[in-house]
């Protein structure tokens, strides 16, 4: 168990360091920073007291290891269009990415896991048949149209919630839905696998055979084996959610991470998007490598006597 | 006690086994059979054939913009007008002809996407599926770490980076969208890395290339149309987000993701303006998934007989 | 009145190219603290046998017979939560795969335990005390350690003995073993059938013995049912199916068995040529002809049964003809 955390760990760590590398280049390969920077009016002379000004005329490795280095404490210097430093700008607005991140996960599982265990239990039925129908639609429907549309009826013609904004929790709900429908699919068809798999295993035989009813066996034996492998996928949609919530912030107007890597994107404002690229990253990979213990703790057959 | 001698009469055979019939045939027996591949293949065909016909087809001009005759609504509505059928946008153009012209984009991306990240993500694959060991180890990190980058950003950054455009967002989704095809190509190629045809053509000396060529390919090739298919899908959503958030494709081409967000203005209003695109978009993915379903399930083995 | 009484099971499974006739016609009885044992090979349906009398056959499975009663009970129109009331409680069931019949998530003593709560209002520390009971009747040391074990911790052979402790919980009248030696390792066969013996002798349970291994059954067995390709070929008490096999399938089994002292060193092993017939679709007549060295007209026909001593049955034309002229 120990050996495998371990390794798991060193692997996270080097694919930390290759995006930053990727994060870093980003900002490099759109092409002279200074002469972006110091703006088309500016002379040669102010371009390169500029370039000398934020350390452009160091060669390559030393400027990667510098932001690296400034990266690590979270300094990830000024941005160049809100003229706030980049950490606090990221930091006001990660409360509202992480929320709705958290309540689109939760919806979605709260969904899509029982949908997949009553597909599996009643399989070939029509309870199955809608569940692979609405899985097959649910994919199909683009998260931004999901949303506009919750706007227009939900919002517009029926008047329940509120459009956009973060400002109560009920500004979170239509947002949640439309983040979280994407991820449904893939979750309930985990499941309904996962379930059909255990489901004809020989040991759910034998607690039938104990004389065990239909709802024990399903919700005792089968359950317990059957969601290992969802908690992993959890972990890993969530990683996605907080990568697509750009979308959804757009839509509903949410000041998020998203939004903000949004705009910083439109202004060519690449400190912010680099920091954004590369604390998304290391969430994501936080969190693939927490799902990859969590597997390996609830499979039993990992524990030591 | 006499013995009764053994009679050939009655050494007759029993019912002869079922007839065989030819693969091909009982593959698309199966196929005719399974209700989603049929309505989707139904659908995407005509979707195809209408891009493919649009310039016969289209009743005007998708750029000729007449601002005296912008906002009509679509017949159905009563202001409607026969000669737009679908109605007109904010600059006056027909709908319907955008529409059609928009389906050869949505299309043109998809296809040669898949094209690129297909040819990418089957070379990383095949080679990891096959040469096993380091090659794998190499190819499994650079699959982590490409699904550490949260997509939508770095496609976001990259689109801001290289131009948005046609061909900048084609390459960049060509050059991000390989994940799962190498995912999928790296364990079907392992699967049958170990079998004897290969080993028998590695015996009568088949070089490395070839032997991948004609013996790991055509035994591959089931799930890579699977994934081909799943990941022509995923690339137009991906297209159409992008647009919406105003960097891909660019005004004046007719994407449906770029109609959506030059309508969204006028969505409380006008709903007609996003929803015709968003339901040619969901009809699209629709049909293009049911298609990679059908496949999967009709080429599944557990369907062999 | 008998403990179980099938007449006439017939076991269907529709495939892709057609009906599937994986039983046809079975019948025997079976009175308390008697043991049957099932003999056949692979495919002939003895298996699915032992399903069906616990109801738990595959879903397309489509069960029918004349009568299957346990105890008077008809099992046939019996409610669905009758029947979970039967299974584990009074008809209980050991399977073929010690490795994968206990559920690898759970302990031991949970899922021992489980059985017995589940039909006794009793509680965790009687319930305890029973596991810990049948553990050391089967043959467990440290019951009480094992009891917080998980299934990936113990042996093949010790986790069958769970089984069989798990069979007991509830001390079932009639105990059904699917093969439960056929997994595990030669020495450990020997064990566990004498456990289930002995277990046998104390508790007084009837027991069907479902197995490919006629060795085995000469010693444990009250009663022996060979079957081929579904069919029930020849029943009896073992004594007199041993002593005088009449169906040449029993005949050709026994010839298969190599007995140390009287086989001939060097001499090819007794073998039946030939293959089982499909089951696919209707057979008529008797399913060994393609086989039998002595098959004739007749055997196309539906073959009637013959009985030549009392409690011994063969279906096969020829034991009349053999008897007359005997």
């Amino acid at each position: 168990m120990l050996a495998f955390t371990l390794r798991r760990l060193v692997v996270a760590f080097c694919v930390a360091i290759t995006v930053s590398v990727i994060a870093f280049a980003l900002l490099h390969l759109s092409g002279d920073l200074a002469t972006a920077i110091a703006g088309p009016e500016a002379s040669p002379a102010q371009v390169a007291e500029l370039r000398h000004q934020y350390g452009l005329d160091r060669p390559m490795t030393v400027q990667y290891l510098d932001w690296l280095w400034r990266a690590l404490h979270l300094d990830f210097g000024n941005s160049f269009y809100f003229r706030d430093s980049v950490v606090s700008l990221i930091a006001s607005r990660m409360p509202v990415t992480l929320t709705l991140g958290a309540i689109s996960l939760v919806i979605s599982l709260v969904i899509a896991v029982p949908l997949g265990i009553l597909a599996a239990v009643f399989r070939g039925t029509l309870i199955d048949r809608l569940a692979l129908t609405f899985c097959v639609l649910g994919q199909a429907i683009p998260t931004f149209c999901l949303g506009l549309g919750l706007i227009i009826v939900f919002a517009v013609n029926l008047r329940w919630l509120p459009v956009s904004g973060t400002a109560s929790w009920q500004g979170y709900i239509l947002p949640s839905v439309a983040l979280g429908w994407y991820a449904v699919p893939a979750v309930m068809r985990l499941s309904r696998n996962g379930m059909l798999e255990v489901l004809s295993a020989d040991y759910i035989r034998t607690a039938r055979a104990k004389g065990l009813s239909p709802a024990v066996v399903v919700l005792k034996h089968a359950l317990r084996n059957a969601i290992i492998p969802v908690v992993a996928l959890a972990a890993v949609q969530f990683g996605f959610m907080l990568g697509g919530s750009i979308v959804v912030e757009a839509v509903f107007s949410m000041h998020g991470i998203g939004h903000l890597a949004w705009e910083a994107i439109a202004r060519k404002d690449f400190p912010v998007v680099q920091a954004v690229v590369l604390i998304l990253a290391a969430i994501y990979i936080t969190l693939t490598f927490l799902a990859d213990i969590i597997n390996a703790l609830l499979d039993p057959r990992m524990r030591v006597a | 006690m006499t013995d009764i001698a053994p009679s050939a009469a009655t050494g007759a055979a029993f019912d002869s086994a079922p007839l065989r019939r030819s693969p091909a045939m009982a593959l698309l027996r199966r196929g005719l059979r399974h209700g989603g591949l049929v309505t989707g293949s139904v659908i995407l065909l005509v979707i195809v054939g209408l891009a493919l016909a649009a310039p016969l087809v289209a009743p005007h001009d998708p750029y000729a913009q007449d601002l005296s005759r912008r906002m009509i609504p679509p017949i159905w509505n009563a202001k409607g007008n026969w000669d737009f059928l679908l109605g007109t946008d904010k600059l006056g153009r027909d709908y319907l002809s955008r529409l059609l012209y928009g389906a050869r984009i949505s299309l043109l991306i998809g296809a040669v996407t898949v094209l690129i990240s297909g040819t990418i993500g089957t070379l990383l694959g095949v080679c990891a599926g096959y040469f096993g060991g380091r090659v794998d180890a190499v190819l499994s990190y650079i699959v982590t770490t490409r699904l550490a980058l949260p997509v939508v950003l770095v496609a976001l950054a990259s689109a801001a980076l290289v131009g948005s455009s046609l061909q900048g967002v084609i390459i960049v989704l060509g050059l991000l969208l390989w994940d799962r095809f190498a995912v999928v190509t790296r364990s079907a190629t392992q699967q049958i890395a170990g079998s004897d045809y290969i080993a028998a053509a590695k015996a009568i000396g088949c070089s490395t290339p070839r032997l991948i060529l004609t013996e790991v390919l055509p035994n591959i090739l089931n799930p890579l149309i699977v994934v081909a298919t799943l990941e022509m899908a995923h690339a137009i959503l991906l297209e159409a987000a992008l647009s919406f958030l105003g960097l891909g494709v660019q005004p004046p081409l007719p994407s449906w993701g770029l109609m959506i967000a030059e309508g969204k203005q006028y969505m409380f209003f006008s709903p007609w303006v996003i929803a015709i695109p968003a339901v040619a978009l969901v009809l699209l993915v629709l049909a293009i998934n049911l298609v990679g379903d059908g496949l999967r399930d009709v080429t599944a083995p557990e369907n062999r007989n | 009145m008998a403990l179980l009484e099938v007449q006439d099971l017939v076991i269907d499974i529709p495939t892709d190219s057609g009906v599937l006739h994986a039983v046809s016609g079975l019948s025997f009885s079976l009175e308390r603290g008697e043991t049957l044992a099932i003999v056949g090979e692979s495919g002939s349906g003895k298996s699915l046998t032992s399903l069906a009398l616990m109801n738990l056959l595959p879903r397309r499975a489509q069960r029918r017979a004349t009568r299957i009663a346990f105890d008077g009970i008809d099992l046939q129109s019996i409610s669905a939560g009758g029947m979970r009331k039967l299974r584990g409680n009074r008809m209980a069931m050991i399977f073929q795969e010690p490795m994968t019949s206990l559920n690898p998530s759970y302990t031991i003593g949970n899922q021992l335990m489980e059985a017995l709560t589940c039909h006794r209002k009793v509680s965790q520390t009687e319930a305890r005390d029973r596991a810990i009971y049948l553990l050391e009747k089967v043959g467990i040391t440290a019951a009480d350690r094992r009891l917080s074990q998980y299934p990936h911790q113990l042996s093949g052979g010790l986790r069958q003995r769970v089984m069989i402790a798990m069979a007991l919980m509830c001390g079932p009248d009639l105990i059904i073993a699917d093969e439960p030696t056929t997994a595990l390792d030669v020495t450990i066969q020997a064990q566990i059938l004498h456990l289930l013996a002995d277990l046998q002798k104390e508790f007084g349970m009837a027991v069907i013995l479902v197995t490919h291994d006629l060795g085995v059954v000469a010693r444990v067995a009250d009663k022996v049912g060979v079957m081929y390709a579904g069919r029930l070929v020849e029943s009896g008490t073992a004594r007199s199916v041993f002593k005088h096999p009449r169906h040449p399938y029993t005949r050709g089994l026994l010839d298969c068995i190599p007995v140390p002292g009287r086989t001939v060193p060097g001499m090819p092993l007794g073998a039946i040529r030939g293959q089982v017939p499909n089951l696919i679709g209707k057979l008529e007549g008797c399913a060994f002809r393609n086989r039998c060295d002595f098959a004739m007209d007749a055997c196309a026909q539906t073959i009637p049964l013959a009985c030549p001593e009392p409690d011994h049955v063969v279906r096969c034309v020829r034991v009349p003809m053999l008897e007359a002229s005997a």
